[in-house]
């Protein structure tokens, strides 16, 4: 037991000794987090909207009114003609443009209704059908409100023919509500996706470059060359990497309670539980990693490429799984980040019990399991 | 009792590529030997440490350590052996101290109950105990990693070039701990490509490509070499070797210190004065003699054997 803590003093000492690399261990997290929660997201914001419309019409001007007084939008001028408007999008002062038909005013009463074009950019898709959304939602809204409100109450003074052709649309109102997230935040999804991400790098990553690093050096033949147990070296490098992505884990979850105000709807206890066993399943990844391969270098690459570019595709974290083909789909199982952040997204944010996170605890343990006892197996404590 | 045996021992990389090690004969190392492997760079001999350090299994033949098989007992074997690897290996992070307290407690012992095997050496460094080990001149890192390979008082201790890369006055005293540790009665395997510093081992295996050469004490080898040997010298000494090298007479000639040593081929009627009166036109400044064999004289000429 004694040579056990000797081991895991020494590598203590080595991360503190390494200040820069401890700074951006603990630093990175937090910068991500607060990144991603505030900068990059994928809500739209300060979407510029122009309409055109070939004559004055006070519902165009209200409607032109609520639009722009919403975060999303911002007002960037009114265009005579479509030819215009097409201008205005191409030098880039509209992102998305309403087109409202000739007597727009006089057809809206009409019995045939009237039509309104939504003309987006779409040269980023993603943003053009949430701003195409976002309008459609404004725009019906407005007329369910503002037209029938007046339509009906006209329809009580006159009983004029008007109310009779608006009056109907009313009938069916479809009652949205968007459950776990109503504000539609982005970092409701970005949050369990970025803990996935980091604590895979931290414990891959840097426990394998750990183990890597000594065979380089050449200290790891010294290593060997003595009583110590090979599973005592390699869980003496893994306990200071627990630790700290530990640390971290509770670093994000400060931030994101904090600073980003996610709610975390379900048990802490599962969280953390959940968060450790992916932590360790993570070590054991760069444990693996470290005993199959001979420099640094590759090893980064192998954690920093392999591992990352799948957590970051197939973890549903930035596109969903759903929607890949079947194969990816398969794949997608494979990537313990997506259990992780499945599990992650389940307690934090729905605030489930946890039985409904059984199955991913139990992938998540099974892979951990699966991968230590490769790793175990691929250990040589010999250097051939 | 033998300290170590081995039977014949060998390893290859590569299919393609000839042995590193490839030892036939069984060579015996007895308790409180101070045995020395000396050969050029790539002749095998990290390999053969390797091996006999339960570091890498060999592909055939077998050895035995303090009674103990190196691929079946290896386990056993590694709390009884010290290793020094050619180059640094410790932990340029920590300081000397943290160092040499983390190899002790990795063999479980504590720095104070083997103190007095590393004494003599660690008195140097004690002055620098605070500094990070990878501050180091190369002369300090290797004593403390020589410290590093005692401190758990092994019965069999191997060491890889240890002077490769010091200076003539740390490698004297190097060489003078082993002298120490050897009456302490270590049996000590090092390995060298000095040939001066081999004089002062019991016995020598001269290794090249993977095989001993030879295998006996520095004057018994000395002994056996039974050519003449020449001693040349004049002021223009790169003509010199070319000139010595064409006589027909000349099997080998090689520069020596400030001189050329020159062996005759077997039957060759020619000595001193025959050479230096065929070389005189040439050259001024000549000088030419007998001289005594040495071990590298001896190296030399077992190479091409």
């Amino acid at each position: 037991m004694k040579e056990f803590f000797a081991f895991v003093r020494k590598e203590f000492l080595h991360i503190f000794r390494d200040r820069r690399t401890l700074l951006v261990l603990i630093g990175l997290p937090a910068v991500l987090i607060v990144l991603f929660g505030f900068a990059i997201s994928t809500e739209i914001r300060n979407v510029n909207i122009g309409y055109m419309s070939p004559d004055d019409d006070v519902h165009i001007d209200r409607l032109m009114d609520k639009i722009c007084r919403s975060d999303y939008f911002t007002y960037s001028g009114r265009y005579l003609s479509e030819r215009e408007a097409d201008d205005a999008m191409r030098r880039g002062e509209a992102d998305v443009v309403l087109m409202f038909g000739d007597d727009f005013m006089s057809r809206l009463y009409s019995s045939e209704g009237a039509e309104v074009s939504v003309v987006a950019d779409a040269v980023n898709p993603n943003n053009a059908s949430m701003e195409v959304m976002y309008l459609t939602g404004i725009i019906t809204d407005y007329f369910r409100e503002d037209i029938m409100m007046a339509a009906s109450l006209q329809a009580m003074q006159d009983q004029s023919p008007v109310s009779a052709a608006i009056a109907p649309a009313g009938s069916l109102t479809p009652n949205l509500r968007m459950l776990y997230n109503p504000q539609l935040k982005s970092s409701y999804n970005f949050v369990p996706g970025i803990m996935g991400l980091i604590l895979m790098l931290i414990c891959s990553l840097m426990t394998s470059v750990s183990i890597v690093r000594e065979k380089e050096t050449g200290s790891m033949e010294v290593l060997l060359v003595s009583p110590v147990k090979p599973i005592n070296i390699i869980v003496a490098k893994m306990l200071p990497y627990f630790v700290i992505s530990c640390a971290v884990l509770i670093n994000i979850l400060l931030l994101t309670v904090f600073v980003l105000k996610v709610p975390v709807a379900g048990s802490f206890f599962w969280m953390i539980l959940v968060s450790v066993i992916y932590i360790i399943l993570s070590l054991g990844i760069g444990m693996l990693v470290s005993s199959l391969v001979r420099t640094q270098i590759i090893a980064t690459l192998i954690c920093g490429m392999i591992f990352l570019v799948p957590v970051m595709m197939f973890s549903g974290m930035l596109y969903p799984i759903e929607s890949m083909p079947v194969a990816l789909q398969w794949f997608a199982q494979t990537i313990p980040a997506k259990w992780f952040i499945e599990a992650m997204r389940k307690i934090m944010i729905e605030g489930v019990p946890v039985q409904y996170v059984a199955k991913e605890i139990l992938v998540m343990t099974g892979m951990a399991v699966v991968i230590f006892a490769a790793a175990v197996v691929k250990f040589n404590d010999k250097l051939d | 009792m033998d300290s170590i045996a081995i039977h014949g021992l060998r390893k290859s990389f590569r299919k393609d590529l000839p042995p590193a090690v490839d030892l036939r004969e069984d060579v015996s190392i007895s308790k409180g030997e101070l045995f020395g492997i000396i050969g050029p760079d790539g002749a095998g001999k990290t390999t053969l440490f390797r091996m006999l350090a339960t570091l890498i299994s060999p592909d055939a033949g077998s050895a035995v350590l303090e009674g103990l098989d190196i691929v079946r007992d290896y386990r056993k074997i590694r709390t009884l052996i010290g290793y020094m690897p050619g180059r640094f290996s410790l932990y340029p992070d920590l300081t000397v101290r943290e160092n040499l307290e983390f190899f002790a407690s990795v063999f479980g012992k504590d720095v104070g109950s083997n103190y007095a095997l590393i004494g003599n050496i660690y008195c140097r460094l004690k002055p620098f105990e605070d500094r990070k080990a990878g501050n180091l001149s190369g002369g300090m890192k290797q004593k403390l990693a020589l410290c590093c390979s005692l401190i758990h008082s092994p019965a069999v201790l191997f060491l890889d070039e240890p002077t490769t890369g010091v200076d003539p006055s740390s490698r004297r005293e190097l060489w003078e701990n082993l002298a120490q540790l050897k009456a302490s009665g270590m049996t000590i395997v090092v390995s060298t490509a000095y040939m001066d510093e081999a004089d002062r081992c019991d016995r020598v295996a001269m290794m090249k490509a993977g095989r001993f050469l030879t295998v006996d004490s520095p004057a018994a080898i000395v002994r056996s070499f039974d050519r003449p040997l020449l001693a040349v010298r004049s002021d223009d000494m790169f003509r010199l070797l070319h000139d010595l090298r064409a006589m027909e007479e000349v099997e080998k000639c090689y520069t020596f210190g400030d001189t050329h040593h020159v062996t005759l081929k077997p039957g060759a009627d020619a000595d001193a004065a025959a050479i230096a009166s065929r070389l005189e036109p040439n050259h001024s400044g000549l000088e030419a003699g007998p001289v005594q064999a040495t071990l590298e004289d001896c190296y030399m000429n077992l190479e091409e054997k």
